[in-house]
């Protein structure tokens, strides 16, 4: 079981809510994915239309709410999102992310690492949105981050697992739940950083614009746990060199040449 | 404009003054509360947050917090995201 913070998820699978067609899609979506764990983010009031509102189409009693800081380019507008995304959840969960650069979307490991101290010490259960940096992740454990979540790939890129080699030295040295985020674009390569033992996995673009997200949501509910299930059960070694499956005592070689 | 508020004008009774709401002008009066911008706005009191001069407005104070000229406010939801 999947424990962070104290709080306990039977579902490996985090979903992110962008980019759903509409409320009911994304509804049903989310309840076939199984998940325990949204993100959702935060902007300004759209006053053409000041009643759209979110939240009435998600449901918190299954669901950890996990406002993201997303549009944040310092640590200091991410503190900022992260006081208003506690007013708004009336929670302490919150995706620390921190995007200096529009085009990648990527991390910007400085400002993250500060701000994560910082809304610890202000009582935020802070997961931080990482580049798939081993020694950052210790930083960040350090600090207090409740979990490390090392990219796969650049957000929305649906580029599948890039890091491998890295998120396995996270992995490996972790003392917090590792949950790879961003950049998962199929339900393998979520299956791959669940069988290398990754914790979770957060998904958003490959089943909000797949063709059909709810059926979409299913397959990675499946591929998480697939993946799950191989890392537990301990996966084979890697070779070079072939190993016969086949017994090679007591073929028939003597009558059989070839086979010898 | 209603005849009250353009009567109240004339006597200079409330004075006419701009915040910036979400960053654009917004004109107002000088009686306007934060609970009655959003009643005025159709905004659901209970699916936003306030943010009045980097300042975040409890809820259970919406309807004591006047606006003042060049107030910069900011209205906050959750909407879908990553």
């Amino acid at each position: 079981m999947l424990i962070i913070h104290g709080h306990t998820f039977n579902s490996r699978l985090f979903l992110g809510t962008g980019k759903f067609s509409s409320p009911t899609v994304m509804k049903e979506a989310i309840e076939a994915s199984g998940t325990e764990m949204v993100t959702v983010a935060l902007r300004r009031v759209d006053l053409d239309n000041p009643e759209d509102d979110i939240m009435s189409a998600l449901n918190r009693d299954r669901c950890v709410f996990l406002p993201n800081t997303s549009g944040a380019r310092n640590a200091e507008e991410a503190i900022r999102l992260a006081h208003l995304a506690r007013a708004a959840s009336g929670s302490n969960w919150l995706k620390l992310e921190v995007t200096p650069d529009p085009r990648t979307l990527l991390p910007d490991p400085v400002e993250t690492l500060k701000a994560t101290e910082e809304l610890v010490r202000a009582g935020f259960i802070v997961l931080p949105y990482m580049n798939a940096d081993p020694i950052l992740a210790l930083r960040l454990q350090d600090v207090g981050a409740a979990a490390v979540m090392p990219l796969g790939s650049p957000i929305g890129s649906n580029q599948g697992i890039l890091t491998a080699f890295q998120i396995e030295i996270i992995i490996d040295q972790a003392r917090v739940p590792v949950v790879v985020d961003a950049g998962i674009g199929a339900p393998s390569h979520a299956a791959l950083a669940m069988e290398m033992g990754a914790d979770a996995v957060l998904v958003n673009t490959a089943i909000s614009v797949a063709g059909d997200p709810v059926a979409m949501a299913r397959a990675f509910a499946q591929a998480v746990e697939a993946g799950r299930t191989a890392f537990v059960a301990g996966m084979g070694n890697r070779s070079k060199q072939a190993h016969a499956s086949s017994p090679l005592a007591g073929t028939l070689a003597a009558d059989l040449g070839f086979l010898a | 404009m209603d005849y009250q508020l353009t009567n109240d004008i004339f006597f200079n009774r409330h004075c006419i003054m701009q915040i910036h709401l979400n960053g654009s002008p917004k004109t107002i009066t000088d009686l306007m509360t934060v609970a009655g911008l959003l009643q005025e706005l159709g905004v659901p009191l209970t699916s936003v947050v306030v943010e009045l001069n980097r300042t975040i407005i409890q809820p259970d104070c919406y309807a004591t917090t006047s606006l003042k000229d060049n107030d910069q406010m900011e209205l906050i939801r959750f909407v879908g995201g990553g």
